[in-house]
């Protein structure tokens, strides 16, 4: 595949050494690594020789010389300025018919922006981690485990403690809002695939699948007394 | 009568993003007749290019912050902002904060700076109205200089040069 980075900061050059590198030191993939900073291109350079071109990606002359135009089968923009890896990314998918675009988000502030703007799948390195300590905390008692954006799904876990309402209930009887569906528990250490008939147990952790937005009223559906 | 007609007149409200030398010219010109300008900047001490009798607002704050456009009544209930103009010195942050003003709020009239030409042409063709001092330049420049009356001069010489 010809893949096409933009920032050749450690987000990036990480990813250019990963992709043109496997373990027996063969090139897997074309790739072509866009640093604006003098300072970081010339370190690049001397590792990366031609694959690294020096510039602005958000300059269309510069995407234009890296070969935006052929296109790329996939763009990364992992700039550290999230401003910049919007725009490169609407100027890849709009005017050059990239067919995939994957962004960096540096502030989890501006996700917002990234959605608004239909740019996805985006990763941003703080909400991953703050899920993860999420996951470890106990008061959430509702986690967020995947996002499936483009989708507008959500997988989360749900913890039923003994004192949950749901508890020795069946899922069949459970009020559970429309759009949202159990799918599968975690009990001692093993996951099962729930039916209507499977009846939920103090200490299970219940996955389901939902719209984003609809927390609450599972929420309320599994927890509230 | 028209006493009363001119108490009622209510200003129509416009943000200005960006208080250098062209945001703070517009928001000022803007203030002059008539509209009521609410100035963000992120530099506390860009509220001195608006002078000594800045009657509009400022907030010292990033455009791309969602409170703060929220702050200076970008979606205002009874009087959401009619106008929005962005012209911080970041050609992104302009395109992206313009969009998020047209698009997340609806903001019939955003008029946008981007420096860039290739950058400002792309964002005009997809509905964003954009000004490009860049461009205006360059043909103003050029306009100019045809303007002039030229003759050149007999004594000199067209040199060849080799290629």
């Amino acid at each position: 595949m010809y893949i096409l980075i933009a920032g050749g900061g450690k987000v990036g050059a990480n990813l250019a050494r990963v992709l043109l590198q496997d373990r027996q030191g063969h090139s897997r993939h074309e790739v072509t690594l866009i640093e604006q900073r003098r300072d970081r291109f010339d370190k690049l350079e001397a590792e990366f020789d031609h694959q690294v071109q020096h510039g602005d990606a958000t300059e269309l002359h510069i995407l234009e010389r890296a070969g935006i135009a052929r296109p790329p089968d996939i763009l990364v923009a992992a700039t550290g300025d999230d401003e910049d890896n919007m725009v490169i990314c609407q100027i890849a998918r709009e005017k050059y018919g990239v067919a995939k675009v994957i962004a960096r988000v540096n502030d989890p502030r501006n996700q917002a922006h990234f959605d608004l703007l239909g740019i996805s799948p985006t990763v941003c390195a703080t909400s991953n981690i703050m899920a993860l300590i999420e996951h470890e905390v106990p008061e959430h008692d509702l986690i967020h485990l995947l996002e499936l954006r483009k989708e507008n799904l959500e997988i989360v876990e749900v913890q039923i403690d003994k004192d949950a309402p749901c508890a020795g209930k069946s899922i069949d009887r459970l009020r559970l809002p429309e759009d949202v569906k159990v799918i599968s528990v975690m009990r001692g250490g093993q996951a099962q695939n729930v039916v209507g008939s499977t009846e939920l147990r103090p200490g299970d952790q219940v996955l389901a699948i939902l719209q984003p937005g609809k927390e609450d009223e599972l929420r309320r559906a599994l927890l509230k007394r | 009568m028209s006493a009363s007609h001119s108490a009622t007149l209510i200003s129509v409200k416009a943000i200005v993003i960006g208080c250098g030398r062209v945001g703070s010219s517009v928001a000022k010109q803007l203030q002059r007749t008539g509209w009521d300008v609410t100035v963000i900047d992120e530099r506390e001490e860009a509220l001195a290019r608006l002078g000594d009798h800045w009657a509009g607002s400022y907030i010292v704050g990033h455009g791309m912050d969602v409170d703060v456009l929220r702050e200076a009544g970008i979606d205002d209930k009874d009087d959401p902002a009619a106008a929005v103009v962005v012209a911080t010195d970041g050609d992104n942050t302009n395109i992206v904060i313009g969009q998020v003003a047209q698009k997340r709020f609806d903001v019939n009239c955003v008029v946008v700076r981007i420096l860039d030409p290739a950058r400002a042409e792309f964002y005009a063709a997809r509905g964003l109205r954009t000004i490009c001092p860049t461009s205006n330049a360059i043909s103003v420049l050029t306009d100019a200089v045809r303007a002039c009356e030229f003759r050149p001069p007999e004594n000199i010489q067209r040199v060849k040069v080799a290629g």
